[in-house]
């Protein structure tokens, strides 16, 4: 049978989303889960892993070093620790393609990144070519299994489980070259574009970073995060981390709304796995009118008011 | 200061890659191939390090078939001073491609090594962290600012919850994420210039890497196309569609 570490992403406070969707991908592949929570201190994180269903034990591995998210600090401690595993999986964020690689490197594993479907314990299918392909891999037989669950694929699994939390020394040593200097995190009151089940995002037809207003009122009025294409991003509408596709964040909300937006490959990678898709443009050739399950040709600063106008109602 | 920047040759960014009928592979015979855009940026970020003034050697390394002179080339023309091929036939795996590059920098024992995040064929998003892995150094991987000074690099990394800055000590692996910079275009004379810069080849097979474990790739096919919906007439049918799929309430 599989034992399988999954390796959990927090900030200290709260366990992020992309743990569930790891434990989800954990459980396609079947067998003993165990989450490792690496931790300044024990927190809540340790709970809220432990809370998620089909998770068997949480390890707590609380050093000081551990309180910032470093690969070179926390990669030895998961080579260590993977040792006594089938498979160690983390969801392939930022956080999880830093780190992941790095500790198969030390284990001398090869990784599969993005998993996106299971086919065997070491069998999957996994996006190439900005998502245009899909290759099955098979990972050979002696030693553990590296893979990072692509975070659009699984739905996060649900809480209620009630898992042992033991806390965990490790042996390894932790190099002092690298230091963490600081987070500028977007400061928002607007649910995370990652994980939220409704965004709304603006393109280059939103004109500049003074109309985007537009789209921010849009999206509190729907409950929605806000997101961008890169050509928005690039014209300096809005800041990076909005950015939606093949370059940017790969997600997969419940209702996607493209606003202005004409639908460029790359972007399109980034919305695959959504559930409905609504573009709004003024061009009716545009490419999102292709994908979208709903499209609506129109100047986007009269159809907003219209919009929201009708959800008032 | 010596700064490794380590190359890959994909399919141009701007072709529609075919798959063979067999679901072999990627058809990759006459198409047309190019730098990996992450890796010129890379190699972009190495010239304006060497002209901001630090005194700067620029050595381009890649690993791949004869061909790939070809974007050894492009990139001494960009302005690497000199260029290493590593030739091999075979596909190779990041795991595969760290340790080689590992031998490469005990070599040359650079003070930087840039790479870009991922290349665009395979995605995997690996090598970089692979190579600083089993040098024991520090990584800053999804680079969008990086400034050098006292022997350390700090790094502003592009990541999901915004912009994390570490600072490493050197010598250290930076991968690149596409806004560190916009690389320059290659001008005529500097293609001449570039064909009479050293461009050495070595076979991977004779750097006596051990035998490394590799991911076995059984079959290539499309994934599941989108099928697009239709177009409503105004907002009231838009939100009224919105509230019978049951996406609205």
């Amino acid at each position: 049978m599989s034992r399988i570490l999954v390796i959990a992403q927090h900030d200290g406070t709260q366990l992020s989303p992309a743990t569930a969707r790891a434990v989800a991908c954990a459980q396609a592949i079947g067998g003993e889960i165990t989450v490792a929570v690496f931790a300044g201190a024990a927190g809540e994180p340790d709970k809220q892993a432990a809370a998620l269903d089909g998770v068997k034990q949480v390890l707590t591995i609380e050093r000081s070093e551990n309180a910032a998210p470093l690969a070179a600090v926390l990669a030895p401690q998961i080579a260590e620790l993977g040792k006594d595993f089938s498979h160690v999986l983390m969801a392939s964020t930022t956080f999880g393609k830093d780190v992941l690689p790095r500790a198969a490197a030390l284990a001398g594993a090869p990784m599969v990144t993005d998993v996106m479907d299971v086919l065997g314990e070491r069998e999957f299918k996994r996006p190439i070519y900005a998502g245009n392909v899909i290759v099955t891999v098979s990972v050979p037989d002696e030693g553990t299994v590296y893979a990072s669950a692509r975070a659009a694929s699984w739905k996060p699994v649900g809480t209620g489980g009630e898992a042992g939390i033991e806390s965990r020394e490790l042996s390894a040593d932790l190099p002092g070259h690298t230091e963490f200097v600081k987070l500028d995190a977007e400061e928002s009151e607007r649910p995370d574009l990652q994980s939220a089940p409704r965004v709304v995002s603006g393109g280059r037809g939103v004109g500049s970073k003074e109309n985007f207003d537009i789209i921010y009122k849009f999206a509190d009025k729907l409950g929605a995060a806000v997101g961008a294409s890169r050509a928005a991003v690039d014209a300096g509408f809005v800041p990076n981390d909005f950015q939606v596709g093949q370059t940017g964040k790969i997600i997969a909300p419940e209702l996607y709304v493209a606003i202005g937006i004409s639908g460029a490959i790359q972007h399109l990678t980034g919305i695959k796995d959504a559930g409905t898709i609504v573009a709004i443009n003024k061009d009716p050739e545009a490419p999102i009118f292709e994908v979208a399950d709903l499209g609506l040709v129109g100047d986007l600063f009269e159809i907003l008011p219209e919009l929201e106008a009708e959800l008032d109602k | 200061m010596k700064i490794l920047v380590a190359i890959k040759r994909v399919v141009d960014y701007n072709v529609r890659v075919q798959i063979n009928r067999d679901g072999s592979g990627v058809a990759t015979e006459g198409v047309k191939m190019g730098i990996n855009p992450f890796d010129e940026i890379a190699l972009e970020e190495a010239l304006r390090i060497r002209e901001s003034g630090t005194d700067t050697e620029i050595v381009a390394v890649t690993i791949g078939p004869d061909a790939a002179q070809q974007q050894l080339r492009t990139a001494l023309a960009m302005g690497a001073d000199r260029a290493l091929l590593l030739t091999t036939d075979s596909a190779v795996q990041p795991l595969q491609a760290a340790r080689a590059l590992l031998k490469i920098v005990e070599e040359e024992k650079p003070d930087l090594v840039l790479m870009g995040k991922q290349a665009i064929d395979d995605d995997a998003n690996q090598t970089g962290q692979m190579l600083s892995a089993l040098w024991q150094r520090p990584q800053a991987t999804f680079a969008s600012k990086l400034e050098l000074a006292d022997g350390k690099a700090t790094v502003t990394r592009e990541v999901d919850e915004g912009l994390e800055t570490i600072r490493v000590e050197l010598p250290a692996v930076v991968t690149t994420d596409l806004r560190l910079n916009t690389p320059r275009f290659v001008k005529m004379p500097d293609i001449m210039k570039a064909k009479k810069k050293p461009l050495d080849t070595r076979a991977l097979d004779e750097l006596g890497l051990e035998e490394t474990p590799a991911l076995e790739l059984t079959k290539y096919e499309s994934p599941p196309q989108r099928q697009g919906g239709h177009k409503v007439e105004s907002a009231a049918e838009l939100v009224a569609e919105l509230k019978n799929k049951g996406v609205l309430r």
